[in-house]
């Protein structure tokens, strides 16, 4: 299978994103790589090259920074002019108690977790919606996280902002529907990276990093709406949602 | 706490671990205060060794999978750089495509670059190219003082010859630099002949090796009688061409068919092993005798295709014993075989090889010239380590070797007297590293 299309990665030194990137690069594809660390951004660009990806450029940038998302996404567009697939792959995991003892770590979290993805993702929906594309071309792919499906107290601000990304993509699927592009809201369970370094891992719901991204990369080339990786977390995560509230909030979760 | 294991599942543990993500990290700090919390250290690279040497049960592994990126891939030269975790089978997957192949490779494509060297592996083509070693042309180790060294055989010579084949105690290899060899097409053309009787394999081996870039051959060790020492012989080379209308596929896919569940203890008994090989046997001395084209991936990886084959021993694992002895002690080999077959412990998969003169670069490599071979015997306990005690002591008094990375069981005397540099050797291991292997093999008893 050979696919040479172009993607753009946001986060792209995330274990999820190295591990995304891998399968497009082994298809022969064109990778924009987009990160705030500039050496790690190299040490994948020259492993993605090795791997087979046809070109790869980098872009530094700390996503945090709104008044730059304009000039970045000018700068992708000057690499690539048919861009067929943004994934969004950076994130934070906070310490829900110092996010409880301190707003400013809440209003870090939201930041980076759902702020700055919905002022990326407003821009980027803007141009694709003035694109005259083929259905199924085109596909913005998003990862959220099943934190999102249901607040509970060990987890809610990280939560919270995954919830918020993911309501704002239904809405951007809904918008994005008639310019043929498909929006994907990725909710993975646990994955083995070093955002979950200091949790004990191990069992059956850990997932590996290379995993998951298969389980994306199919997903975003058929442009599904919404997925679950692994999927079992599909029927957990339907239990979950639907204990009555008066019950969940004595549940110690 | 995560698990790590080995591949033979002995002994079973949970283990303590870090996992570095980036090239230029720091080790853990194991400062004397907190010695008996984070302990010592030992690198882990993806636990394909049977044994304990990968692993440190009161201190921590430094697990080398996320360091798996590919820093330079030179077409034309076939030179590669690459960090210690990627696995074989990542390199093959973009050498291949180029008309390059690895220049030495184990029985699994599994193996990371790091745990090649450290234990100096040796494949099917040791009569003619040696160790894996022979073909690094350089790495970097890390030391847990912070020190880095660049080792190559012009460059911290004593460094680089301790780690090849220094099994993980000298440092951590953060990367390495290797000499791919050039083929034609990804098709190994294999030539298959029957042998009775280990004169006949010596006689086989002999002619073939001055002919043939690979052999191997598997040997039936549960068989008496007429059926004594049966086997079949391998010989191959990379195909010139690919035949006509093979596919030319340079990788094949993911394994199909893996054992999902440990079998139960009942499933390997010596009346199972023996319809295997006489079934083995008579299935391929029929079909394959003669020439014929077989894809890399099967002729150098039959097991990689079965999943965690390791599991069909059941929870209670297996041990794996691999010995080599000089070509003049064919009569120790013989009388290795027989106690084999007496013991009815044996496996289906015993492999026979010959090791040429080719040098090993490191200090404790295990390949030496002589024959070589390597089976699994289920684990019954007692009886089991008392055969290969047994075993051991032939072996010694042959002036052969038994493999540390198939190894959980040997003694520090029959350790000392394999590896006669083990005393140069201890100047180089890097003074926080150790392994439940290493505190084995150093036991006072
Ligand atoms: C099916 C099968 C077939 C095999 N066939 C062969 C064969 O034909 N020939 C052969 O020689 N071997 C063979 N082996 C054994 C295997 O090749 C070796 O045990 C190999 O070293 C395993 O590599 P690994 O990456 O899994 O390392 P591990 O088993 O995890 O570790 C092996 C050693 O390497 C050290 N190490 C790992 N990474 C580093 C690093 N970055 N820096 C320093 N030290 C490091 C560890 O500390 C340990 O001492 C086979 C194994 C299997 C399972
Ligand atoms: N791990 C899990 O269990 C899990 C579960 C559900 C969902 N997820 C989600 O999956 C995605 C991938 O996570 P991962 O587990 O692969 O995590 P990871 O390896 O820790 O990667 C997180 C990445 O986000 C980047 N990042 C953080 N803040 C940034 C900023 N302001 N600007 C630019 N980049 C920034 C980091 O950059 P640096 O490399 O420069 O630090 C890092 O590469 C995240 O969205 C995460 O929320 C993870």
């Amino acid at each position: 299978m050979n696919n040479n299309e172009t993607a753009v990665i946001f986060g792209a030194t995330s274990a999820v994103g190295q591990a995304l990137s891998k399968i497009h690069a082994e298809q022969g594809g064109a990778l924009i790589l987009v990160g705030r660390d500039e050496s790690k951004l190299d040490v994948t660009a020259a492993d993605l090259r090795t791997r087979g990806a046809s070109q790869v450029d980098c872009l530094v940038a700390d996503l945090d920074d709104f008044d730059k998302h304009q000039s970045l996404l000018q700068e992708i567009e000057n690499k690539a002019d048919d861009i067929a697939k943004y994934y969004f792959f950076y994130g934070t995991l906070p310490d829900q108690k110092a996010c409880e003892a301190s707003w400013q770590e809440s209003h870090k979290a939201l930041t980076t977790n759902f702020l700055s993805a919905a002022s990326l993702l407003t821009l980027i929906a803007n141009k694709v919606e003035t694109e005259s594309k083929n259905k199924g071309d085109r596909g913005i792919i998003v990862v959220t996280s099943v934190a999102g499906d249901r607040g509970r107290q060990s987890n809610y601000i990280y939560g919270a902002a995954k919830g918020g990304l993911t309501l704002f993509l239904q809405g951007l699927r809904n918008r994005l529907h008639k310019s043929g592009c498909s929006v994907t809201t990725v909710k993975p369970g646990f994955i083995d990276t070093p955002m979950t370094s200091d949790i004990e891992k191990g069992g059956p719901l850990w997932a590996t990093p290379e995993k998951v991204a298969v389980d994306i990369y199919k997903a975003a080339q058929k442009g599904k709406n919404e997925i679950y990786t692994p999927n079992f977390w599909m029927p957990i995560m339907l239990i979950i949602k639907n204990i009555p509230e008066t019950i969940f909030k004595k549940l110690s979760l | 706490m995560k698990k790590y294991r080995s591949w033979a599942f002995i002994p079973p543990i949970e283990q303590k671990a870090v996992r570095p993500q980036w090239l230029g990290f720091k080790l853990p700090d194991t400062n004397e205060g907190e010695k008996e919390k984070s302990g010592s250290l030992l690198p882990y690279g993806n636990g394909r060794s049977y044994g304990d040497s990968c692993l440190n049960v009161k201190g921590t592994v430094v697990d080398s999978r996320s360091l798996n990126r590919f820093i330079h891939f030179d077409e034309n030269t076939g030179v590669l750089k690459c960090e210690a975790g990627v696995t074989f089978a990542d390199i093959l997957a973009v050498i291949v495509p180029k008309n390059w192949f690895l220049p030495v490779t184990p029985g699994t494509k599994f193996v990371t670059v790091g745990g090649a060297i450290a234990n100096d592996v040796h494949g099917k083509n040791h009569h003619q190219d040696g160790t894996f070693g022979r073909h690094v042309l350089g790495f970097e180790l890390l030391r847990s003082n912070g020190d880095t060294l660049l080792c190559s055989p012009d460059e911290n010579k004593d460094f680089y010859a301790a780690t090849i084949g220094g099994l993980g105690l000298t440092g951590f290899i953060t990367w390495a630099e290797i000499q791919l060899i050039k083929i034609e097409s990804p098709y190994i053309k294999v030539e298959t002949t029957a042998f009775h009787g280990l004169d006949e394999f010596y006689a086989l081996s002999e002619s073939a090796n001055k002919n043939h870039r690979y052999s191997v051959a598997w040997i039936d060790c549960a068989s008496s009688g007429k059926n004594f020492a049966r086997g079949l012989f391998m010989a191959g080379d990379h195909a010139d061409h690919t035949p006509q209308g093979k596919p030319n596929k340079a990788v094949q896919a993911e394994p199909k068919l893996s054992i999902p569940f440990n079998f139960p203890k009942l499933a390997l008994n010596r009346y199972s092993i023996k319809a295997f090989n006489a079934l083995y046997f008579n299935k391929n001395s029929a079909m394959s005798a003669g020439t014929s084209y077989q894809h890399y991936d099967s002729y150098f990886y039959p097991l990689d295709g079965l999943g965690d084959w390791n599991r069909i021993y059941g929870k209670q694992g297996f041990y794996q014993y691999q010995f080599v002895v000089p070509f003049s002690e064919k009569a120790t080999m013989e009388k290795i075989l027989n106690k084999i077959v007496e013991s009815g412990l044996g496996s289906f998969l015993a492999v026979l090889k010959e090791f040429g003169d080719v040098d090993s670069p490191g200090l404790l490599s295990f390949p030496r010239p002589g024959i070589c071979l390597a089976l699994d015997f289920a684990n019954r306990g007692e009886t089991t380590l008392k055969l290969a005690a047994e075993l051991d002591e032939l072996v010694i008094k042959a002036g052969g070797a038994v493999y540390p990375a198939k190894d959980v069981r040997m003694s520090s005397q029959a350790f000392k007297a394999y590896f006669p540099k083990m005393e140069e050797f201890k100047a180089f291991i890097d003074p926080k590293f150790t392994s439940d292997f290493w505190k084995r093999v150093n036991k006072e008893s």
